[in-house]
């Protein structure tokens, strides 16, 4: 089950990453969870949103450029070793990771991993005979409450 | 379509009449405005001097520093109660220079206006969105007294208030625009974000001008607007707009009236006459002028002409899209760039919107340019790698293109400031 990102175009300048916090702010979305990738001169905001769609727009409204990669999201135990396992998975399976990063959800038993992937159905199919959780949309979105 | 019989001059027809125009004109030039008998008496020329056209080749240049001394009305050839009015130019620094127009001078000013109009596809029964702004500047008030003489319906808009614009054309609904081709994609922009489908409006021609702008400008306009570009040119000067306009019909660089102006081209750095076909600096005669005329002014456009016959009919002179001028060009580590070949570049590049803004500086005794892009939705990547070789993919091709290499910064959306006339793409902050 594929998961939509949101990833923000913003300059690597003072107060380009509150803006977009205080836009997703005034809107009533909340981040999840959030890596930045960045250079000198800009960077990518990549976010986890519980309404990737309202996320959009409202960004997209107050003037950046955005768009939502298909991610996935990953459920394992909070536990050392859990993330080894699940990559070990992957590199068996010849799939390279673009990027990742994770956030604890809040039952706090569990850890949720994002991966971006070249072929993410390749991920899938990898992970479909392992005990691995794929999340869902509503889970995901399930998970802010 | 033909307003006028001169414009179907053969080659022959022209040269005959512009001697003719010629020959009193010099001797006026030199009985009423002092600046003129000094200049040809220090070139030790008479007026008298001239039996051919080639001739003028001995007559002394005038050029901007020339009309800024003689400020604001010392080069008018005819005393100021016959001057029903005056333009200025936009000059940044120090004064403007100043010109004037007598009664008849307007009424010739108003025809080669209707005749750019007319061979761009206007008839009177056309409504013309002027988005040219009024004032001293010459393109609103120059382009509006064309469309009337042209019968047609004028909206005189002038410049900004963008989305009234764009209200207006869906209302109005003109057949033509007159506009700058920076404002025209300006308007694209604001119309698109609006949700305007130009397809669906009325407007079928576009007249463009009062910049240098590139072929790939043109058809960025033609596909967004879904207009037909055509270029016109024109300098206060030497006229206004209607210096030299396209035609419909060829759509292959504006003719020059040289009923009304003789052009030349000259190489900028030896003064000498180049033939047709090589380029040059673009230098100017005006043949029927009263209140300020101009004698070989220099433009500092850089062009080409052609004096083939053009499918049209045609036998006067095109003038080649205006690449750049002598003083827009920047000279980055004694390479000369013009702002319009970067453009070149950019506007190769899938998805890349027409703004960017080049700056030079200067660190050490080097100097540095860099080439801002705006980030689009079309060029976004949320993965590094790919806007990494975004940015180097133009930045090769401006090395490959130019022969200089240039830093290329990606920038938010709407933070390059937008076109409301004339687009500003260079800030040179050397101090040299």
């Amino acid at each position: 089950m594929k998961f939509k990102q949101l990833s923000v175009f913003v300059e690597n300048q003072p107060g380009r990453l509150a803006a977009v916090a205080k836009t997703l702010g005034d809107a009533g979305i909340n981040i999840m969870a959030m890596t930045i990738a960045e250079t000198r001169e800009f960077g990518v905001v990549r976010m986890i949103v519980a309404d990737p769609d309202a996320g959009m727009k409202a960004l997209k409204d107050a003037g950046f450029t955005v768009m939502t990669t298909n991610v996935l999201a990953i459920e394992v135990p909070n536990k050392p070793g859990a993330l080894g396992k699940v990559l070990d998975t992957f590199t068996k399976a010849g799939i390279n990771v673009e990027y990742m990063y994770a956030f604890v959800a809040k039952k706090a038993d569990a850890a949720i991993l994002v991966f971006r992937f070249d072929g993410a159905d390749k991920a899938i199919q990898a992970l479909s005979g392992t005990d691995v959780k794929v999340l869902s949309n509503a889970e995901v979105a399930g998970l802010e409450n | 379509m033909i307003r006028h019989k001169e414009e179907k001059y053969s080659r022959e027809q022209i040269e005959e009449l512009q001697l003719e125009r010629l020959k009193p004109l010099l001797q006026r030039v030199y009985d009423k405005v002092p600046f003129y008998k000094k200049s040809f008496d220090d070139a030790g020329v008479k007026p008298s001097d001239l039996t051919r056209l080639s001739d003028l080749s001995r007559f002394p240049f005038t050029v901007k520093q020339d009309l800024r001394d003689n400020y604001p009305f010392g080069m008018f050839a005819v005393p100021m109660e016959e001057v029903v009015r005056v333009h200025a130019s936009s000059g940044t620094t120090g004064k403007p220079t100043v010109v004037g127009y007598t009664k008849k001078d307007i009424d010739t000013w108003g025809e080669l206006m209707a005749r750019s109009l007319a061979s761009a596809g206007a008839t009177s029964k056309s409504i013309i969105h002027n988005g040219y702004g009024y004032g001293l500047f010459t393109g609103g008030l120059g382009a509006h007294y064309g469309a009337e003489k042209l019968g047609a319906t004028v909206v005189p808009v002038s410049g900004g208030q963008t989305q009234r614009q764009i209200m207006l054309i869906q209302d109005f609904k003109p057949d033509v625009i007159c506009c700058t081709p920076s404002y025209a994609l300006n308007l694209a922009e604001v119309g698109e974000k609006m949700g305007v489908d130009f397809k669906s409006l009325s407007l079928k021609v576009g007249v463009f001008g009062a910049e240098p702008w590139s072929e790939n400008m043109r058809s960025e306009i033609e596909r967004r607007m879904n207009v037909k570009a055509i270029d016109i040119y024109g300098l206060s000067e030497v006229m206004g707009p209607g210096v030299s306009c396209e035609c419909i019909e060829a759509q292959a660089s504006p003719h020059v009236y040289e009923d009304h102006f003789l052009v030349e081209t000259i190489n900028p750095e030896t003064g000498e006459v180049v033939a047709p076909g090589d380029p040059g600096e673009l230098v100017f005669t005006t043949l029927t002028k009263e209140a300020f005329p101009l004698i070989r002014y220099r433009t500092k456009d850089i062009s080409r002409l052609n004096i083939d016959k053009c499918a049209c009919g045609r036998c006067m002179a095109r003038m080649e899209r205006v690449t750049g001028r002598t003083d827009d060009m920047l000279i980055i580590r004694g390479v000369n760039v013009f702002p319009s070949q970067i453009e070149h570049v950019l506007l190769e590049v899938e998805g890349l919107e027409p703004h960017y803004m080049i700056i030079v500086d200067r660190e050490g005794s080097m100097d540095t340019m860099e080439v801002q892009i705006e980030m689009s939705e079309k060029l976004f990547s949320d993965e590094m790698k790919e806007l990494d070789s975004l940015a180097n993919k133009i930045r090769h091709d401006i090395k490959d293109y130019l022969g200089v290499s240039a830093k290329v910064k990606l920038v938010e959306p709407r933070t390059i400031a937008r076109s409301e006339g004339k687009a500003k793409r260079v800030e040179d902050r050397r101090k040299i």
